[in-house]
């Protein structure tokens, strides 16, 4: 997993609430057994008319956004599925953070296993960026370390929370099995008090 | 101190706590499928790794499988999929249920058949729908991939501790008034992310009334409500259901079990960190109109106003939603004509569900404009209702009896609603393009599928002659 800790970005703009993991990457694109190429499905039927063709108004279509890192959506982003694919087409598509006012809790997990950030604001906070965001390209710059956003154009810091664990693993890029490969005894220990 | 059961069964599993970091948390019962394991198992070989204790895992195909002919998968992608989970249960040493197995089904749906679900048991799946098996009074909690190969390995998940939120139903359902509408009552009225960080009980009267298949419809959906897991306390319904089942133990040791699992029960008194109430008297049989499963309301009710909101944003995403719909506002939900009836799914697809899908359509025929299909949630839900010959009565009315899987609530099959064409389902998403591209998903009960299949159209079931007897 690649690390993460400062990201300099315009932001993408997704005005919508309660994205479900069904559109973040439709069922038809699950079948395929790999993690990676998923980025070209993201979003499919939002992105793309059913021949195939661009859809004009959608965000990720606009050319302003297209070397974005940061996607921000409004309120339970990734409901529903909990399929990891979501993430995995995130991903692949470019974008590395994820900034909303909530995040449904298997996409939130989800997001650190793969080297993503996903960010929680305030609804104020979100709804100010996503406005601004679509009028003109908003650039961000996110620091994990310090847990901040900030808004080049206005020069306003956003803090936002993390636990102390998410943050470790996602500044290092750790593996997180082999981190609990380092527990293999209390496993072993708690299995034998279970049993006996 | 009074304890909930979410804290009993959670701290009964807790491997280590350390400052700064989530509980390590032992996983009982891991349950496989083809779709979201390929690449957890994958991982594994990558590095080396093997199954930690494949006995505590279950595997079954259920999402791809074809419903018509089992022998038939048209696409080479999922047959590739599921291939690839019997080489790797193969390789791994993981028990199977596969294609053409006499215990396959719907992962949800078998585990409990099997009496591998029970009470007190942290359980997961690459599935969000795992909730349903805290009907029994487990922890039971959808995982993404990396975390299917994090359990395949170790056998536990590192999580932060959710806060404890009870869901009470007082009172008593009224005539034809199912689980299904209790749990569509749910997310309607408190929202589809009130949930979010937080483990449900369902408690109260109309609750403890229930029978397991229909408690495990509610907890099926409470990730719809957003919640990590959804569980009720053990009771003497739990038992009774569990006594004779294949993975549950026998004779006194099923006593001493079954004293265990009424003791996880919540203590009087317990505290949550957040409790909600809803009527159950107050509850109709429900229809979703929108694009998420918090968006229903009544039969009696209509599709809402963009002005009975008041946020710019509610109101945009009510008009969204009613646009993908091809519905209208204000329009009565009994106005709504339907071309489709699915009854299926882990939410829906139990034996209990094809008895009161078929007390309603018996000796009368599906609608001319509607192709109606019945797909058991498992082979053994099949067998079962073969036995008292339901699957003759939807065949007589016009139903397709098809084999078991997830088929039409996710359409990763053939079973797939056509662009613009409207189906009533009683599964448990009506997201966008849930049933195929471009289609449209109306949630109900079993019973309101079954009537809408016969009027063509959206009815109220307690009106229907069968249901006032």
């Amino acid at each position: 997993m690649e690390p993460i800790n400062i990201i300099t970005s315009t932001l993408t703009p997704l005005d919508r609430k309660n994205v479900d993991t069904d559109q973040i990457i439709s069922k038809e694109f699950l079948k395929r057994i790999e993690r990676t190429g998923f980025g070209k499905y993201l979003f499919y039927h939002w992105r793309f008319d059913s021949k195939g063709n661009p859809n004009p108004d959608f965000v990720l279509n606009d050319p302003r956004f297209e070397e974005s890192k940061i996607l921000v959506a409004d309120e339970n982003f990734g409901c529903g599925s909990s399929r990891e694919h979501a993430p995995w087409a995130i991903l692949d598509y470019g974008f590395r953070i994820v900034i909303a006012p909530g995040f449904a809790d298997i996409f939130y997990s989800n997001c650190f296993k793969n080297g993503i950030l996903p960010i929680r604001l305030q609804q104020t906070e979100i709804d100010a960026l996503l406005s601004d965001g679509e009028e003109q390209p908003v650039e961000l710059t996110v620091n994990l370390e310090q847990q901040t956003v900030t808004r080049r154009d206005t020069e306003e810091a956003f803090a936002f929370e993390i636990d102390p664990y998410s943050k470790q693993m996602l500044l290092n890029g750790w593996d997180e099995i082999s981190l609990t490969f380092q527990y293999e005894d209390e496993i072993t220990a708690y299995e034998n008090r279970m049993t006996n | 101190m009074a304890k909930t059961i979410i804290e009993k069964v959670w701290d009964q599993h807790v491997v280590t706590q350390e400052e700064g970091k989530p509980d390590l948390l032992y996983i009982d019962l891991h349950l496989l499928h083809e779709v979201t394991s390929p690449q957890a198992f994958e991982g594994l070989r990558l590095a080396g790794r093997k199954v930690r204790r494949p006995e505590r895992c279950y595997a079954t195909m259920d999402h791809n499988v074809p419903t018509r002919n089992i022998n038939v998968v048209s696409d080479p992608t999922a047959q590739k999929q599921m291939t690839t989970l019997e080489q790797n249960c193969a390789e791994f040493g993981i028990e199977l249920a596969h294609m053409t197995h006499p215990d396959q089904g719907i992962v949800h749906i078998i585990g409990p058949e099997l009496g591998l679900t029970q009470p007190g048991r942290t359980i997961v799946c690459g599935d969000s729908h795992t909730s349903t098996h805290g009907a029994f009074g487990a922890i039971a909690f959808g995982i993404g991939t990396s975390e299917v190969e994090h359990v395949l390995s170790t056998q536990t998940l590192w999580q932060n501790r959710p806060k404890t939120m009870e869901v009470k139903i007082s009172g008593e359902l009224g005539n034809g008034v199912t689980a299904k509408d209790v749990i569509l009552a749910v997310i309607a009225k408190f929202g589809i992310d009130v949930g979010t960080g937080h483990i449900i009980e369902f408690t109260g009267e109309a609750i403890r009334n229930l029978s397991m298949e229909e408690r495990m419809t509610i907890c099926n959906m409470s990730i719809e409500a957003g919640a990590k897991a959804g569980l009720i306390s053990p009771d003497e319904t739990t038992v009774a259901y569990l006594k004779g089942r294949r993975h549950v133990p026998e004779g006194e040791a099923f006593e001493a079990a079954a004293a265990k699992w009424l003791a996880l029960a919540t203590d009087e008194g317990a505290v949550y960190d957040t409790t909600l109430t809803l009527d159950a008297s107050e509850i109709e049989p429900y229809v979703t109109w929108g694009t998420n499963p918090a968006m229903g309301t009544g039969i009696s009710g209509h599709v809402p106003f963009a002005s009975d909101y008041s946020s710019a944003s509610d109101q945009e995403a009510l008009k969204k939603a009613v646009a993908y719909m091809g519905l209208e506002e204000g329009m009565p939900l009994t106005d709504i004509s339907i071309q489709h009836v699915f009854i299926g799914s882990c939410t829906n697809a139990r034996l209990s569900d094809l008895r009161a899908a078929a007390a309603i359509i018996e000796g009368q025929h599906v609608h001319p404009t509607v192709t109606a299909i019945v797909v058991p949630g498992s082979r053994s839900v099949k067998r079962l209702a073969e036995e008292e010959g339901l699957d003759a009565v939807f065949k007589e009315a016009g139903f397709e009896w098809r084999e078991s899987g997830c088929s039409m609530c996710l359409a990763m099959n053939d079973d797939v609603v056509p662009a613009g064409e409207r189906c009533a389902s009683t599964s448990n998403r009506n997201f966008e393009g849930r049933q195929g591209a471009g289609a449209r998903t109306h949630l109900v009960s079993p019973a309101m599928a079954a009537a809408a299949a016969i009027a063509g159209r959206f009815t109220d079931i307690r009106k229907v002659p069968v249901m006032q007897d």
